[in-house]
């Protein structure tokens, strides 16, 4: 594999380290199988694009994408919530909407943004070699990410949301409202998930109404090789976990893709995520009936 | 002080299920009461119980706590003015939140959480020396998991999270019924001295007679979602288990066989 596709899977790694955390969020510490990120990565990429190409701030762009992402969430966990539509549909409802939407706000299913300004501009016109500029930036973007996520799952408020997501009928007995913390808790998970599509748009150049396909995927995929490879009940490491994870996914499928033997295609990446994330989710359970039968014997 | 005014609660109500779970029951807790309900199953002990916290719905009647009517408030915005412990031990808390966390939690109950760190120094130091208090050796333990508690230490420790913000009424729904009884004894004694302690007003559900009498000032008996009973002072201090058996006797008019209440 060449440094150039190395340092590249990185980057795309970063990139969806920020989905896995907003992934993480959704599933595992608020158990709401969230969909909604199909659509709300490619609605960050289509916003951010969108205002970028129209003469707006790089950095107003990637924010008022992020709103988009948080208002995305708001949509599925307000109709799960408010009217108790199953969480998996109602996401899947928003994700198939955000399609038309990010149609619209493109009014193209791409946007290429090769020649225009973005966040990166400046740190790319220093000097340094383009190759590092981008992993740096969202190395940097990252680290903000990962520790304002655990300062705040750490807070009272925060507190209050893995309660919810662990035991509602306890939190509603300790005055948390369950519902409430729901919502933020999905509008944050896509709020993340959206900034990732902003950037990711930003760093690769264009945005596409197709790039959301499997995002819910990955993101579960870099949470599940997190947790396997840096298992542990603290809540920092399972954040950094996440990011760790998202980092070797894409540096295990450039791998698989750059091994000539192996015969896999691009075009292969889902049905090897998929399998991926089921060996992962299957294992655990596989290992668990496996000691069961060592300790009757 | 809370109140229960001819609170009526129908499950399945216009359905062949309809079931009358409590029927026109009224009920004053004065400021330090510790009342004691018995009955049967199915006497609307621990719907009586649910109404108040808000889980369960009044089909008529109202709720006073703090002298606000909550009959339509959630469990949530009650939940300031109310602590409870549940049956279950995996029920009142997180086995997947660390044991500080989950005392923070409860700490929280009741004022409005913002985004100051939940296990802050002087929060940690107050909840480390609660859980000393135990002589469990919890205190040394408090960042693993509250699964990996035994039920009688997790009950232990629910109820101490009842206590660690303040309260208009506790309430205790069995909470000693899924122990063994070593544990059982334990929880219940730490049931007295908490109340005591902080002046509680509680009202505790149980099946056995005997603790009934022996444990807090009242003694309250329902029957088919009524109460049968409410005894208190020199009265309730001569009645004995066997008195209690004769009312309920008398009230179902026919002999109690093979009632669980007997044997406990």
């Amino acid at each position: 594999m060449s440094q150039i596709a190395l340092v590249g899977a990185v980057e795309l790694g970063l990139v969806y380290a920020l989905v896995a955390l907003g992934v993480y969020l959704s599933f595992r510490v608020l158990d709401f199988p969230d969909l909604t990120v199909d659509g709300s990565f490619p609605l960050g990429a289509a916003v951010a694009a969108t205002m970028i190409v129209s003469g707006f701030d790089p950095w107003l762009a990637t924010f008022v994408a992020i709103i988009a992402g948080g208002l995305a969430g708001f949509a599925t966990a307000f109709v799960s919530v408010r009217f108790g539509v199953l969480h998996l549909l109602a996401s899947i409802l928003t994700m198939i909407a955000l399609f038309s939407v990010n149609l619209r706000i493109m009014g193209r299913p791409n946007v290429a943004l090769l020649t225009q300004e973005t966040v990166l501009t400046p740190f790319l016109d220093l000097g340094l070699d383009d190759l590092w500029v981008r992993p740096l930036f969202l190395a940097v973007i990252v680290l903000v990410a990962l520790i304002g996520l655990a300062w705040f799952l750490r807070s009272e408020t925060g507190l209050a949301m893995r309660a919810t997501g662990a035991n509602p009928r306890m939190a509603r007995a300790q005055g948390v409202r369950v519902g409430a913390q729901v919502i933020a808790g999905v509008m944050l998970s896509n709020a993340l998930v959206s900034l990732a599509g902003a950037l990711f748009a930003q760093t690769n150049g264009f945005a596409d109404v197709t790039s959301g396909v499997g995002t819910i995927v990955v993101g579960l995929a870099a949470v599940i090789v997190g947790e396997t490879v840096m298992p542990s009940r603290r809540l920092w490491v399972a954040l950094v976990s996440c990011i760790a994870g998202a980092v070797i996914y894409r540096l295990a499928v450039q791998l698989a893709l750059s091994a000539d033997f192996l015969g896999l295609q691009a075009s292969d990446l889902n049905l090897a995520t998929a399998l991926l994330v089921l060996v992962a989710l299957v294992l655990p359970k596989l290992r668990g009936r496996a000691l069961g039968r060592r300790a009757r014997a | 002080m809370i109140a229960v005014e001819n609170l009526s609660v129908v499950f399945n109500a216009g359905t062949p299920l309809e079931r009358r779970a409590l029927r026109g029951v009224s009920l004053a807790l004065a400021d330090g009461e510790f009342v004691c309900v018995i009955g049967s199953n199915g006497a609307g002990k621990s719907t009586l119980l649910g109404a108040i916290a808000g889980d369960v719905s009044a089909a008529s009647g109202r709720i006073l706590v703090a002298g606000q009517d909550v009959t339509r408030q959630p469990a949530e915005a009650r939940a300031q003015h109310v602590a409870r412990v549940f049956q279950d031990p995996l029920a009142g808390s997180c086995g997947n939140l660390s044991i500080a966390e989950n005392l923070a939690l409860a700490a929280g109950r009741g004022s409005r959480r913002g985004f100051g760190n939940a296990l802050r120094r002087e929060r940690a130091e107050m909840l480390h020396a609660r859980i000393k208090e135990l002589a469990l050796g919890l205190e040394d333990r408090l960042d693993q998991p509250m699964g990996s508690l035994s039920g009688g230490q997790r009950q232990a420790l629910s109820l101490v999270m009842a206590t660690l913000a303040p309260s208009s009424v506790l309430l205790l729904d069995e909470h000693t019924a899924a122990l063994d009884p070593r544990n059982a004894d334990f929880v219940l004694d730490l049931t007295r001295t908490l109340a005591a302690r902080f002046g509680l007003t509680v009202l505790m559900v149980t099946h056995s007679m005997r603790q009934a009498l022996d444990l807090g000032t009242r003694t309250i008996m329902l029957h088919e979602g009524q109460i049968l009973l409410d005894v208190s002072g020199e009265h309730r201090s001569k009645l004995t288990v066997e008195d209690l058996i004769d009312a309920f006797r008398k009230a179902r008019g026919e002999e109690l066989a093979e009632d669980r209440l007997l044997t406990s």
